[in-house]
C-alpha cells in the first residue's frame, strides 16, 4: 500500500523545508484503511500525540455521527470523551483527519469554517475513484488551517520517528519494541 | 462556590493561556456573561444572534447543552462547564 502525497516544498532550509507533517507509515496505512472501510461515507478520526511534541502516535478512529458521503461530525459525547482521555494522558490532537469521497483531498469551505485547532495537522484523504493512475494510491495531503487561512504542507512518511527530527531520539518507537 | 469552565486551545487567547477559569451564574447564559466581564470577546466566540454557535459544543456536567436547554441550561454551584470546538466538515 502506498499513498499519493504532494511535493509542496518551496525552499530547502533545515531538515524539512517549510511546514511538514512527519508521520509513521503504519498510521498512514490505518487512516487510509479507515477511509476505505467507511466509504462511501466520510471517515474521520484523530492521531493524538504528547503535547508539544508534534508527533502523531495514537490513532483514535471516530464515528462519523453524520453518516454522510458529504459531511462528517464527531458525535458530541464521543468528542467530550476523546478530549478527556487526551487530557488525562497529556496528549493533544496532532492530526485531525477525514476523507472526501468524491472530491480532491483539499479542505472545503465547511472544513475551513469548522477548523479550530490551530496547532493540528488537518489531513485529508480522498477515496474517490482514481483518475487513471491506480498505482499512485489514494491522495493523502496535510494542511494547517489557522484563522481561515489554509497552508498545505509537506508529508514525510517515515518508518520510525527515531531519525525523523521529531524531538528526543531516545524515545523508542512501539514497533521497534514489538 | 464557583463554576469551573474548561477552555479549549482556540479560546485561550481570551484567558491569558489558562486552560480552566472560574465563573459564576445559575444558567449557561449567566456563566458566559460573567466570563465576558473578565475575558472580553469570549462571548462572541460562543454565541451568535442570541443562540449558541454551531461551531462549538458546550457541556454542563458532561451533558451537551443542546439537549439540556441551550443557553438556559441550569448550572449548579459546583458544576463544571466544558467548551470544545466541534470537529466537523464536509465536501462543500
Amino acid at each position: 500500500m502506498w499513498v499519493h502525497t504532494r511535493d509542496v516544498r518551496r525552499a530547502r532550509i533545515g531538515p524539512y523545508p517549510g511546514p511538514v507533517l512527519v508521520i509513521r507509515v503504519d498510521l498512514v496505512e490505518e487512516i487510509v484503511a479507515h477511509a476505505r472501510w467507511d466509504h462511501p461515507d466520510e471517515a474521520c478520526g484523530v492521531i493524538a500525540g504528547p503535547e508539544g511534541s508534534d508527533r502523531p502516535e495514537r490513532h483514535i478512529p471516530m464515528r462519523n455521527a453524520a453518516r454522510s458521503p458529504t459531511f462528517y461530525e464527531f458525535d458530541s459525547g464521543d468528542l467530550l470523551r476523546l478530549y478527556r482521555d487526551m487530557d488525562s494522558r497529556g496528549e493533544v490532537p496532532v492530526v485531525i483527519y477525514h476523507s472526501h469521497t468524491a472530491t480532491e483531498a483539499y479542505p472545503s469551505r465547511t472544513d475551513i469554517a469548522y477548523a479550530s485547532e490551530p496547532e493540528a495537522h488537518y489531513v485529508l484523504v480522498s477515496t474517490r475513484e482514481p483518475a487513471g493512475d491506480e498505482e499512485a494510491g489514494p491522495e493523502f495531503r496535510s494542511y494547517r488551517i489557522v484563522d481561515g487561512v489554509v497552508t498545505e504542507e509537506q508529508v514525510e512518511v517515515v518508518e520510525t520517528y527515531m531519525f525523523a527530527h521529531t524531538g528526543a531520539d531516545d524515545v523508542p518507537d512501539h514497533d521497534l519494541l514489538a | 462556590m464557583a463554576v469551573t469552565v474548561s477552555i479549549p486551545t482556540i479560546l485561550r487567547t481570551h484567558t491569558d493561556g489558562e486552560k480552566s477559569v472560574e465563573a459564576k451564574g445559575g444558567t449557561l447564559a449567566e456563566v458566559i456573561e460573567d466570563l465576558e466581564s473578565r475575558h472580553g470577546g469570549i462571548a462572541g466566540r460562543l454565541i451568535s444572534k442570541g443562540s449558541l454557535h454551531r461551531f462549538v459544543n458546550i457541556y454542563v456536567d458532561d451533558e451537551d447543552v443542546r439537549f439540556a436547554g441551550g443557553l438556559d441550561a441550569p448550572v449548579g454551584e459546583n458544576s463544571s462547564v466544558t467548551i470544545l470546538p466541534a470537529v466537523a466538515g464536509g465536501m462543500r
